[in-house]
């Protein structure tokens, strides 16, 4: 692409400018085609930029960061209030004597998960995104900075509670967590599949009150499974503990194979 | 919103690779199946691109579908749904591809 005028002899260029020469006048020669339309002094040009391509190269710049220190990061996601909090307080203090644990904590104000997850004693970093409905790579390299996970740590990424925005931006992460908790409605996958769609593991969140809400667990695998064919599935309660030994299974493998 | 971010990741691309023209027309690709809500990217465009070379700039949004075969019957349709039922037989063993572009095509510069 010229970087003068932005014109391009790539194909699809659309030239429109019908002066003689350009009006500001650059000397490099080069042809332009016949123009197409008669709006004077106006000139298009094919730029064919895709929009998340900067996010992903950073994403690609975060993902390699973490591989050389051997940090598996995790993102979570959720709607607010299904758990995500209270599933990583959890998780870390049952896993703290065996791999140490690093957080970096998505929400739009205060400093408050953060906290909850300061109690446990494990590395935490808040990233406030205000007006901001997800976080992004460039956020994400900000809080790696600040937060320096040690080597050999597992990172959790809780993302900004929403199942819509955070589905497109990759963050560097290792793996992709979605939590639902059986208080939302088991056709959240259908009405929400970007989401799904990208996860490796969909964690059902809250059987403790199954009894107590009309919500079919075998529904909503299936939806999750419409949308996404390979994604894992586990019954968990943070609060009771129920399904949890299996979610440190799903990470111990996930650490382990990620490593080698 | 995270049609706000994009919108914005739109006015930076257009303002630093057209540096001081100013720009009259923004043509952008949003796919049907892309997540992204064009009225959404419309309504933020005007707040984003004050003050820059792109304020007062027309946009155009093309929004292509998804093109959906059925693995059921071999039905094809286009369709605006990620997880679309067959249009003929019901099914929701669908195949689908396209229809997720989120592109800047081409900028109208003076
Ligand atoms: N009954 C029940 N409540 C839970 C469970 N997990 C989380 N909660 C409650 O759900 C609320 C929101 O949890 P939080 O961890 O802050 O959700 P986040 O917004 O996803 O981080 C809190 O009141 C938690 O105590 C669970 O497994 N069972
Ligand atoms: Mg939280
Ligand atoms: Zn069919």
């Amino acid at each position: 692409m010229c970087a003068t005028c932005g014109c391009s002899d790539d194909a699809g260029v659309r030239v429109t400018d019908l002066s003689e020469e350009h009006r500001h006048g650059h000397g490099h020669g080069h042809p332009h085609r016949a123009p197409v339309r008669a709006e004077p002094d106006t000139r298009t040009v094919a730029l064919e930029v895709d929009l998340l391509a900067k996010n992903d190269d950073l994403a690609g710049r975060n993902r390699r960061w973490l591989a050389d220190r051997g940090v598996i990061a995790l993102n979570l996601m959720s709607s607010p209030g299904s758990g995500k909090t209270t599933l990583l307080t959890r998780t870390i203090r049952d896993l703290g004597d065996e791999v140490r644990c690093a957080v970096l904590e998505g929400d739009q104000e205060t400093l408050i998960d953060a906290q909850r997850i300061g109690a446990t004693g494990a590395r935490v970093v808040q990233i406030n995104t205000g007006a901001g409905c997800h976080l992004d790579a460039d956020m994400v390299a900000e809080g790696l900075h600040a937060l320096a996970p040690e080597p050999g740590s597992l990172l959790f990424v809780e993302n900004v509670g929403n199942l819509v925005c955070p589905a497109l931006f990759d963050l560097g992460e290792a793996g992709r967590v979605v939590i639902m908790s059986v208080t939302e409605g088991a056709d959240k996958p259908l009405k929400y599949p970007h989401m799904f769609r990208t996860a490796d593991l969909m964690l059902v969140n809250k059987v403790d009150l199954l009894p107590y809400v009309d919500f079919d667990v075998a529904d909503c695998v299936s939806y999750a499974r419409r949308a996404n064919p390979a994604v894992e599935v586990l019954e968990i309660s943070a609060t009771r503990g129920d399904g949890l030994d299996a979610w440190y299974d799903w990470l111990r493998h996930h650490r382990g194979r990620l490593r080698d | 919103m995270h049609e706000l971010s994009i919108t914005q990741t739109v006015v930076t691309t257009v303002t630093q690779r057209m540096q001081d023209a100013r720009v009259c027309r923004i043509r952008l690709e949003v796919g049907r199946l892309s997540g992204l809500v064009p009225d959404a990217v419309r309504f933020c465009f005007e707040m984003v691109a004050a003050g820059t070379t792109c304020e007062g700039a027309a946009l155009e949004i093309d929004e292509p579908p998804g093109r959906a075969v059925c693995r059921t019957c071999g039905a094809a349709f286009e369709t605006g749904e990620v997880l679309p039922l067959c249009d003929d037989c019901g099914s929701a063993d669908v195949e689908v591809q396209g229809g997720r572009e989120l592109r800047i095509r081409e900028v109208e510069v003076v």
